[in-house]
């Protein structure tokens, strides 16, 4: 009995074999790389060169892989879990994994507001936001009202039909005019200081990738690193067009030192003046300080000079001396560059 | 420019400084800004100047794919300026543009944007077209979500198709879904890269039955199909490129703390527990051990004595 059961089975498994319903197996020499989240094959293998194959072979050539490719994805896909959608009756629904293939983002990362000046502050000193009802009560409407904006708690200061005069205030003047004034400021500083914040908040060079505006100052640094970037670190670089000329080499001067024998009497001089210093009880004459200290003076006395001027308005075309003062600027100019001079020598 | 989404005009300023004056205005703004899971990308294709018949044809056919047409004159390798403007006005990150002339005819440049500036653009000559309308046999619907596969190891081995295949990939992979209909996928774009030419290919899916749960494929050919070969390429440098793959870490999944996995799969654990009372530990019970019922009235005594003084 059991025999017959065997010999029954093997029967028909080779009458299934001999069926028409064709395979779904698939050779390939290298397996292929499946990103389902975007229904995406890789094959890496050699595809079958045919340079000189007719259209017609070509196109069926290239069916055929291209069968073979989507078997395996196909397998692949339908080896998802899956349910029905809509009940029993529905169709069947693969849930897809997330795309694994990297592609570049369309915009960059976003970027965290930064901190406005008054935040920062607020920081610094812990001070908290403090949550406030939008709503409080109205005592003269005996409801509750917003405490802002359209028909807000107390009524709006604007539409007031009287104000009455502060107590030390100008008769004469418009109280209206004054609030709208003050409120038309107030308005502005808040703008000035969006802007203010927002560009503070913009940083300054957003790696080395084109921005559509560039500023001066970037596109001049650009430049610096593009002239050092050669393989003699710019050296035989030649200046552009327009470019304004190199700066002077930075990295301070080189120590020269007198030669140990020479000159006799110029070190004997050297060392005399050097001991006269030592021994005066006097202290050495800081020229730079001097000239800086009558500088001052100079400016204190021109500064008090034209707060007198501007006391005696009108008076100004007879007082004023005729001349004096631009040499006593240019004097002052020659002066400011000597010592300058004295400190790079 | 005037959007019709939005309905009204905007002038493209620096994000932050042009403050909406409506909602809607600040909402639409909103859309646009940079976001942890990006939208959907769009594409522009571009009908240049002068294109030719096969030209139009294509770029008509993957409209009926995808999306919009334009006409414009603008040679992208020259000048990107105009590009990077249509881009950011329409708010598409993907373009195609087709054109026609004697030096490089049938010509069509795929590329893409990063922050509105063109990251890749790779131009491409058609040698052979076959339209959508001249193969006579039933389409699939527009939008159908296609499966894309990619033969041949020179999409692996030279940078220039491995960017194309990059690019190819973000231009027609349509929107990413958490489900698909099986009985749905209709429709396979076959890239093929052999004999230094690319062959796309566009076959149209016919579930056949077969022995076992899954089905066997048969395709049939739908087009548009095209032999296409690489010319010029722009390509981003490597460190921009990089920066556009930044993922944002917030999307990154949390590593979860004490767990480890070995090479076979297995999870490790471990697990912080406190310090054991062996004095509670039972043991082997035996006569010999057991409390005396006056030692335990003691014991007793001594535990809940401090209890009682605490609710005293």
């Amino acid at each position: 009995m059991a025999a017959l059961c065997v010999e029954e089975l093997l029967a028909r498994a080779e009458q299934r074999a001999a069926e028409p319903h064709p395979s779904v197996a698939v050779e390939k020499e290298l397996e292929l790389e499946f990103d389902l989240g975007n229904l995406l094959a890789l094959d890496r293998n050699v595809p079958p060169s045919m340079p000189r194959a007719a259209g017609a072979q070509r196109e069926s050539r290239l069916r055929s892989l291209a069968r073979d490719n989507t078997q395996l994805l196909v397998a692949q896909l339908w080896g998802l879990p899956a349910e029905r959608a809509e009940g029993a009756t529905g169709p069947l629904v693969a849930q897809l994994p997330e795309p694994s293939y990297r592609l570049p983002r369309e915009k960059p990362l976003p970027r965290p507001r930064p901190p406005t000046r008054w935040e920062q502050f607020a920081r610094l000193k812990g001070i908290r936001r403090r949550k406030r009802t939008s709503l409080v009560w109205d005592e003269a409407a005996k409801q509750w009202r917003r405490r802002w904006g359209y028909e807000r708690a107390g009524g709006d200061p604007a539409r007031d039909w009287l104000i009455e005069v502060p107590a030390g205030a100008d008769p004469n003047e418009d109280q209206f005019a004054k609030r709208l004034r003050e409120k038309r400021e107030k308005v502005a500083r808040n703008e000035f200081n969006r802007l203010r914040n927002i560009a503070r908040g913009a940083l300054p060079g957003r790696g080395l990738h084109p921005t559509g505006h560039q500023s001066r100052a970037e596109l001049g640094r650009a430049t610096q690193v593009a002239r050092v970037s050669t393989a003699s670190l710019g050296r035989f670089q030649p200046r552009l067009p327009k470019e304004p000329p190199a700066p002077p080499p930075r990295g301070g001067k080189k120590r020269h030192f007198e030669p140990l024998l020479g000159d006799l009497a110029a070190e004997r001089s050297r060392q005399l003046e050097l001991l006269r210093g030592l021994g005066s009880k006097k202290p050495p004459l800081d020229l730079t300080r001097a000239v800086n200290k009558q500088l001052r003076e100079e400016d204190a006395q021109a500064a008090a000079d034209k707060g007198k001027k501007r006391g005696q308005r009108g008076k100004r075309g007879r007082q004023r001396p005729g001349g004096g003062k631009g040499k006593k600027g240019g004097a002052r100019r020659q002066q400011q560059r000597r010592p300058a001079g004295r400190k790079r020598s | 420019m005037w959007d019709h989404d939005a309905g009204f005009w905007f002038e493209a300023k620096p994000s932050g400084l042009q403050k909406p004056k409506t909602k809607r205005a600040k909402r639409f703004l909103e859309k646009r800004e940079p976001k942890l899971t990006e939208n959907t990308k769009n594409a522009i294709l571009i009908k240049g100047g002068n294109a030719n018949l096969t030209v139009t044809e294509t770029l008509k056919d993957i409209v009926s794919i995808l999306l919009e047409i334009h006409k414009n004159i603008t040679r992208p390798f020259e000048d990107q300026t105009s590009l990077e403007f249509f881009s950011k006005k329409s708010d598409c990150s993907l373009f195609l543009f087709g054109s026609h002339n004697k030096k490089r005819p049938n010509n069509l440049i795929i590329g893409r944007m990063f922050d509105y500036h063109v990251l890749d653009m790779i131009e491409l000559g058609i040698e052979k077209f076959v339209s959508l309308k001249d193969i006579k046999n039933s389409k699939c619907p527009e939008g159908t979500k296609p499966m894309l596969i990619f033969a041949g190891d020179t999409f692996d081995l030279n940078e220039e198709y491995r960017r194309l295949k990059s690019l190819l990939i973000d231009f027609f992979r349509g929107p990413t879904v958490p489900t698909i209909r099986l009985a749905g996928l209709e429709y396979v774009l076959h890239f093929t890269a052999m004999d230094g030419k690319i062959y796309m290919r566009s076959y149209k899916v016919l579930l056949k039955k077969s022995r076992c749960k899954i089905p066997r494929i048969e395709l049939e050919e739908m087009g548009p199909s095209l032999d296409l070969v690489m010319r010029r390429t722009h390509l981003a440098s490597e460190d921009l490129y990089k920066l556009s793959l930044k993922q944002p870490k917030a999307l990154k999944p949390k590593k979860k703390k004490n767990i480890s996995h070995d090479v076979f799969g297995t999870s490790y654990g471990r697990i912080h527990m406190q310090k054991q009372d062996l004095s509670k530990l039972q043991t082997r019970k035996m006569k010999g051990l057991k409390k005396r019922p006056a030692a335990k009235m003691t014991e007793e005594d001594e535990g809940i004595s401090p209890k009682k003084l605490k609710s005293v």
